[in-house]
């Protein structure tokens, strides 16, 4: 199964990682694995959003696993490292006020799934890809 | 112990309707960092937080949250309630703070 998300403005945040938990609760995947791939999902989406300008998401879905892509043609993240750093954001004031901004989202990603990886160009991009196994 | 019970028990006011009453109260949990929640939360807890932006609902569902807790009577914005009906996740409020919320749910839920 395929799917492309769009992910999209702020207020919306959530749409497309809601979808996905819910084909895999109907899917009969266990409460905690779909947690696990909801809450990496939506910190992507929500990373789009707040230092991109959207994007989308790409999933597939076998029998054994899930894949999800989030992908969006902002700004791109100079320093990866430091970015992965457990407390470091840009976030602006406005986006802290609403209680993001602490600096967990890439690391709450990688702690949640089984394979995680981030690609992202300066000026171009920034591409996380999540997988999670459904038996392990 | 279910929502409703909880609900009733802490003296709380249900801002949803009859929407996910049913769900089974584990514990509580109370940040205002939602990344921070997300991480460190337990699947059926109950959430305490001063945000009341549309985005709570999501982060509630996505981390299977049992109920969102608003203290010190602050209001919920309609947009809010809206989306937490159709997401069955109860919106409670009170005029409590966090720690009495905290400290009166423990003796209920210890009980
Ligand atoms: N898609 C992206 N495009 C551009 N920059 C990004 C993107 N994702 C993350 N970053 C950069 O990496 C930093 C760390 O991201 P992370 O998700 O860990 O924290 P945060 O989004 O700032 O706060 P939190 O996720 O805890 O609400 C961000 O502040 C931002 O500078
Ligand atoms: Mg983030």
């Amino acid at each position: 199964m395929n799917y492309v998300l769009p992910v999209g403005d702020f207020l919306m945040a959530g749409e497309a990682s809601s979808n996905v938990k819910k084909i895999l609760n109907q899917l009969g995947i266990p409460p905690r694995i779909v947690k696990r791939t909801a809450v990496a999902m939506y910190e992507a989406e929500l990373n789009a959003v707040i230092h991109a300008y959207g994007g989308r998401a790409e999933v597939e879905i076998t029998k054994d696993f899930i894949v999800v892509e989030v992908i969006d043609d902002g700004p791109g993240i100079p320093d990866i490292e430091l970015a992965m750093t457990e407390g470091y954001s840009t976030a602006p004031d406005e986006i802290r006020e609403m209680g993001f901004g602490a600096g967990m989202g890439l690391p709450n990603i990688k702690r949640n799934a089984d394979e995680f990886s981030i690609e992202s160009e300066v000026g171009k991009g920034t591409r996380v890809r999540i997988v999670v196994y459904f038996n392990r | 112990m279910k929502v409703s019970d909880f609900a009733a028990a802490l003296g709380l006011r249900i801002l949803t309707g009859d929407a996910g009453l049913d769900r089974e109260v584990g514990g509580v949990y109370a940040s205002d960092l939602l990344s921070r929640v997300m991480a460190k939360s337990s699947r059926g807890d109950a959430w305490i937080t001063v945000h009341t932006h549309i985005n709570t609902v999501a982060v509630a569902v996505l981390s299977d949250l049992s109920c969102i807790i608003v203290p010190e009577d602050i209001p919920v914005e309609e947009t809010t309630l809206n989306r937490a009906r159709l997401e069955g996740i109860p919106i409670l409020s009170g005029s409590m703070s966090t720690y009495e919320i905290c400290w009166r749910a423990h003796e209920i839920l210890t009980d």
